[in-house]
């Protein structure tokens, strides 16, 4: 079909084929003329440039025009419907990235005294405040920039507790159950200890039984992530957590699925002891390439003196932060990040926990398992459920539906491309053959997500229909079709190079 | 020389006191193109069930563990250049590491040929 479209210039209607900036170098091109200048007395003391600096030579409206089109080529949430399960791609409201860019917020430097931050450190506080009371946890480490950073942030809390314990050296085992995020053995690994995987159960939780089995003395702790990944609740999380306890060891809760529960449920009183919040998900603000992610973590008690450095405490002239290991911070295990964490974030967070009210951020994440639970309910005769019964924020098929039509999951997520649509998670979580993992969160319409369904329906009955030819050439109506993934993983070209011989890793 | 099966889709080919291992042809095709594959240098201890080696497909990264306990004494060094061998010739070239065997009693609960295809029909 493609083909038969071609046009003279590459150009597709208002898809236009854009070269890299590179390739538009034309030397002696500028955005700006300045006259010629004499410069007799050279101050540069031997420093000057040798040779070309390597930049494109262009004017102006070429550089916008250049950003512009490729700005087009994006997809994101503000384009259209994106259901990457495990993801959270809900919308960033608008109210939240104007409240960030107030000058009294943006024109901070983080080495200002804290005599002229007090605003900026009251709003750190008050965003930890609402997150303690939202997850019911006595102490946050605001500081980790990510998810992932803050699972470091939160094993490094329990290896500090258990060392200050004396049992650094016996506890060396972490359970992490197959339903985890794939970061969570990495992190666990990272912080030196050895990785014990606890299998799923035929109803895709942890089996309780193995996880017994595998509990002893020398275990820190378990990572689990609740929801799981197959955006399934954990039903057994309070046996877990008492057994957890009884071992003496400490129970470490991925909270990147908190968007579920938000609300209705407090980890606090699951027996968590440390859980990390991706504000950059649950509380909306922008992330996949749209600006940097934050994860704070709550912590238990047992926990709390053990937090990174820099953290907000009151002190006798209004906030201060408490910098040094020493007064409070004298168990702290020391810095995870320069300066306080994401301002920026933590702005947005409270903006948007502020404009929802305790209602809203209810409303939040029971719509967000609603719509996912549309989506199963819509789905589950067209598609292969991986698990009975309801889910939570997402849903997850495998490709028992795909069988011999000799269509992959790949092949039918390409097609999704052509449909308009963002595709749905590939290939995660392991624990099925060939997944489909959709989420839809609570911020897109009925519209919206019957159009998805009947783009889904329609791609099935036409795989079932015998047509794979349509979708192993898929997708014909992108700016480029179906890119070479193993020949890019095997000989990935990492950077241009003039004359075209690009540099191979 | 005799070809044994894990249930975690490894092959193991005896040859006196020398084990050569590998993934299954049924594994390759689950993982899809293989783009890149980590394997053991010789001298390596090796307990069974410890991680021996890493294959990275389009899909995912996967651990391959050793199916016995015993020393490594050699990584297939073609599959540095070529790590497609393990999708074109899985049971054979793209062998991942030999190893020694400490005990041959760790061999006797794997399966042989006719038991590791029922194992594959069971999965479908």
């Amino acid at each position: 079909m493609a083909d038969t479209q071609s046009t003279i210039t590459g150009n597709r209607g208002l898809q236009l084929e854009e070269p890299l900036i590179f390739e538009q170098d034309s030397p002696g091109r500028v955005g700006v003329d300045f006259p010629d200048t004499d410069l007799s007395d050279n101050r540069l003391g031997g420093l000057e440039r040798q040779g070309p600096v390597g930049l494109p030579n262009l004017s102006e409206p070429q550089t916008v025009r250049h950003y512009t089109r490729i700005s087009q080529k994006n997809y994101g949430i503000d384009s259209g419907f994106y259901p990457l399960g495990s993801c959270t791609m809900k919308h960033n409201p608008r109210v939240n990235e104007k409240l960030a860019r107030l000058p009294g917020f943006a024109s901070l430097h983080p080495m200002q005294p804290t005599s002229t931050t007090q605003g900026a450190l009251e709003l750190m506080d008050t965003c930890a405040h609402w997150l303690k009371v939202i997850c019911n946890m006595p102490a946050i480490a605001m500081s980790p920039a990510a998810g992932a950073q803050g699972e470091l942030c939160g094993m490094m809390a329990i290896k500090a507790a258990l060392e200050d314990r004396g049992e650094g050296a016996q506890r060396t085992r972490v359970l992490v159950p197959e339903s985890a995020h794939g970061t969570n053995p990495a992190t666990a690994a990272a912080c030196g200890y050895s990785v014990d995987s606890i299998p799923a159960n035929d109803r895709g939780r942890v089996d309780l039984d193995a996880f017994l089995s595998k509990l002893d003395e020398d275990v820190a702790g378990i990572m689990l992530t609740n929801p799981n990944t197959c955006g399934l609740f954990e039903n057994d999380i309070i046996k877990i957590a008492d057994a957890v306890h009884d071992a003496g060891a400490f129970f470490y809760c991925d909270g990147a699925n908190l968007n579920a529960i938000m609300g209705r449920i407090r980890p606090g009183d699951l027996g968590i002891d440390c859980m990390h919040i991706n504000l950059h998900k649950t509380f909306s603000t922008p992330h996949g390439g749209g600006g940097p992610g934050a994860g704070p973590v709550v912590l238990s008690e047992p926990l709390a003196a053990f937090a990174p450095l820099p953290f907000v405490v009151h002190g006798e002239n209004g906030f201060d932060l408490v910098e040094h290991k020493s007064g409070a911070g004298k168990k702290s295990y020391g810095r995870i990040k320069g300066f306080h964490g994401q301002m920026g974030m933590f702005i947005r967070a409270l903006g948007y926990m502020m404009s929802h009210g305790s209602d809203g951020l209810r409303q939040a994440s029971s719509d967000a398992v609603l719509n996912a639970n549309y989506l199963l309910a819509e789905l589950k005769d067209t598609l292969s459920p991986s698990f009975d019964g309801p889910c939570m924020h997402e849903c997850l098929f495998d490709d028992h539906f795909l069988k011999d039509t000799d269509v992959s999951t790949l092949d039918f997520a390409k097609a999704m491309i052509d449909e308009g649509f963002h595709p749905m998670t590939m290939y995660f979580p392991l624990v099925v053959h060939g997944a489909l993992l959709m989420e839809p969160t609570e911020s897109e319409s009925r519209e919206t997500l019957d159009q998805y369904i009947h783009a889904v329906k329609g791609l099935t009955a036409r795989a079932k229909s015998g047509d794979a030819k349509y979708f192993h050439d898929a997708p014909q109506l992108t700016p480029r079709r179906r890119l070479d993934e193993t020949g890019a993983a095997r000989n990935p070209i990492l950077r241009w190079a003039p004359g075209g011989d690009e540099e191979k890793s | 020389m005799s070809t044994k099966y894990t249930k975690e889709h490894e092959w193991i080919v005896v040859d006196g006191d020398i084990a050569t291992v590998g993934i299954t042809n049924y594994a390759q095709e689950q993982l899809g193109d293989v783009v890149f594959v980590e394997v053991p240098d010789a001298g390596k201890q090796l307990s069974q069930g410890d991680e021996a080696a890493v294959v990275e497909s389009v899909k995912a990264a996967s651990e391959i563990y050793a199916p016995i306990t015993g020393e490594v004494t050699a990584g297939n060094p073609a599959l540095e250049d070529a790590p497609a061998t393990i999708n074109s010739d899985a049971e054979s070239a793209g062998w991942i590491f030999k190893m020694t065997i400490s005990d041959a009693s760790e061999l006797d609960d794997m399966m042989d040929a006719a038991d590791y295809k029922t194992h594959v029909a069971g999965l479908e």
